[in-house]
């Protein structure tokens, strides 16, 4: 064990000493707010500085309590890992910034910061975990957290969503769990490195992929992958905008980190799974699609096409070659950017008109042509219109798809960016270009033309900071995909990420 | 031993199965029960059952022999009871209330989140 990788802790343990601040604070929600931004700030320069040492230096990793792999709890950073650590502190800073103008005031006496700060907290140890069960540890307090949010403030909407979102969410976890005990009934280890090591040793193969089939039955309802994606569009829209935001961004996307982490580095023998994988991408990409054809809601449209993008990034898992798994991640870092900028999109509309029916909104362009503009980076992003972030992640799955010869996957990957692209011009012309008109708002009820400019700069920043992020990742691709090349390269070799971990 | 075991995991997995494709909310808590108690059963029992040896290393000598309950399982299945119990004790809570804001307790009738608003 090296001293360099306590380093590994502190990104952890200061989202803790955060929450727990925060909850000292409970009944002071205005140095809550202060708190919880300057608080999500430095998350970030931490997140970085790991981000930074981990590109410098190569892998860390630190046993817990210096009981060594693979009998301690072991957290892992590699390149991986250290990206989306830092994406996950960047969308917290936002949401944080975004969460102190627009949340109501009932909802932050019952404890919406500290309990934001726990997720956040949760999603960094997932993403570092390097034991399976801590993974399903991290799993629960993501979950536990995710549920007080998706239910703070009560309203029946919410309430419904929750019977949902819990019901699926607890069914995930036994299937994970069940699949844990499988494995270390063959293995006897949960170390991820020492199972990737022990995988080639097992004589009862084919209980190994049952084990594997149920892991990517419980990420995959995580992720929400066809056909088990049915709770995300009738959950994801009843919370708040900024609790919907970090659902978004990242709920989601550590189900498919869990996929791509243990489909490379543990269950990589059975080559039906690939095959299996593939076809659930094709479905994936069609359903979510169609599904956001027909919605009027922009929170369910933008819920459906979640679905819809989670099936780029299983499609380069089950194409499994160095350039689709670069392509994977690249998709990943663009889609946690965008879908999270979406719902504080939604949101802000939803500010300005009381509304986020499409039939119903209209005009914005006239009304705000700034701000409209500036929402555009994010809905153009998405559909990948070059050189905007979403065209360099598809230009690699398809190249690679079309290299691997999976031709329905490559036709599917097309149909989905068309229908985005439909849906999104359409979604377009009907909120911001159609002859609209401002509804009748009482005064003082808190919607955006009657806030004061700094309430209002709270608002729009975050949206702006993101979109600045999205511009950065489509104009400077060069760099994401130098990352995403390195990223793919540890994956599809497990043998650095074992060294790591194991002396 | 582990027969009877393995046949209590099952019956656990196949009463949770069917209680949560029951419609009463009441029903589904009680099914997402069962089956996280068949999870938990079912990591005692494969990692080995093995009765009155437990992994102490002997004065006098440096490392175990022979067979020897493995302590992990033990320790992974308190630490999920103990998740459990949290998650469990926040659904009593969830469906309570929203049976008091919705009305109902029947999941068909839960629907106001598909509806196109």
């Amino acid at each position: 064990m090296t001293t360099t990788g306590q380093f590994l802790f502190a990104p952890l343990l200061f989202q803790f000493f955060l929450a727990v601040l925060l909850l000292f604070l409970w009944r002071r929600t205005d140095l809550q707010r202060w708190a919880s931004i300057f608080g999500n700030l430095t998350g970030l320069g931490l997140a970085s500085v790991l981000f930074l040492r981990v590109w410098r230096g190569g892998a860390l990793s630190v046993q817990a309590g210096g009981w060594e792999a693979p009998f301690g709890i072991t957290l892992v950073a590699d390149m991986f890992s250290a990206t989306l650590v830092l994406l996950t502190s960047a969308i917290g800073l936002a949401v944080a910034i975004y969460s102190a103008a627009s949340v109501q005031e009932l909802r932050l006496r019952l404890g919406y910061f500290p309990i934001l700060q726990f997720l956040l907290m949760g999603l960094a140890g997932a993403f570092l975990a390097g034991d399976i069960f801590n993974l399903y540890v991290w799993f629960e307090i993501i979950i536990i957290s995710s549920f007080v949010l998706i239910t703070i403030g009560g309203e029946r909407l919410q309430l419904e969503g929750a019977v949902k979102y819990f019901t699926i969410n607890i069914l995930a976890s036994v299937i994970f769990l069940t699949a844990i005990a499988i494995l270390y009934g063959l293995t006897g280890t949960l170390n991820l490195a020492d199972l990737a090591v022990k995988a080639k040793d097992i004589d009862n193969q084919a209980l190994f992929s049952v084990s594997a089939l149920m892991f990517f039955a419980g990420f995959g309802i995580k992720s929400a992958v066809f056909p088990l994606y049915f709770w995300l569009p009738a959950s994801y829209h009843a919370p708040p905008a900024a609790v919907s935001a970090v659902f978004a961004g990242l709920l989601t996307k550590v189900g498919v980190y869990a996929l791509i982490r243990i489909f490379s580095l543990v269950f990589t023998a059975d080559p039906f799974i690939y095959e299996f994988m593939g076809w659930i991408a094709i479905l994936t990409l069609f359903t979510g699609g169609v599904g956001a054809l027909v919605q009027n809601n922009i929170r369910r449209v933008f819920s459906f096409f979640i679905v819809c993008h989670i099936g780029f990034m299983i499609a380069g898992l089950a194409i499994f070659s160095r350039p689709a798994l670069a392509g994977a991640v690249f998709y990943m870092a663009h889609d946690i950017v965008v879908k999270a900028n979406l719902f504080l999109l939604a949101g802000l509309i939803f500010k300005i008109r009381h509304t986020n029916s499409m039939k119903k909104l209209g005009g914005l362009y006239a009304e705000y042509p700034r701000l409209s503009l500036l929402l555009a980076v994010p809905l153009f992003s998405l559909v990948g219109i070059p050189p905007l972030s979403g065209f360099w992640p598809k230009v690699s799955l398809v190249l690679a798809g079309l290299e691997g010869r999976h031709f329905l996957l490559v036709g599917a990957m097309l149909l989905a960016s068309f229908l985005t692209l439909i849906i999104i011009a359409r979604l377009w012309a009907e909120v911001f270009w159609k002859n609209g008109q401002a509804p009748e708002i009482k005064p003082n009820a808190g919607y955006f033309p009657d806030m004061e400019p700094k309430r209002r700069a709270l608002l729009v920043a975050p949206i702006a900071m993101l979109a600045l992020a999205s511009l950065y990742i489509g104009f400077a691709a060069e760099h994401l995909q130098l990352l995403s090349e390195r990223i793919a390269s540890e994956l599809s070799d497990p043998a650095s990420y074992i060294r790591a971990v194991l002396p | 031993m582990e027969i009877l075991l393995a046949i209590m995991v099952g019956l656990l997995y196949a009463a949770g199965l069917f209680m949560i494709l029951r419609r009463s909310l009441v029903k589904l808590i009680i099914g997402l029960v069962l089956l996280g108690n068949g999870a938990n059963l079912l990591i005692f029992l494969l990692g080995r059952l093995v009765k009155g040896r437990p992994p102490i290393i002997p004065e006098g000598s440096k490392a175990l022999a022979g067979a020897f309950a493995d302590p992990v399982p033990q320790a992974l299945i308190l630490t999920a009871i103990v998740i459990s119990f949290g998650l469990q004790s926040f659904a009593i809570i969830l469906i309570k209330q929203a049976y008091k804001v919705v009305g109902t307790d029947d999941l068909d009738e839960i629907n106001a989140t598909d509806e196109d608003a």
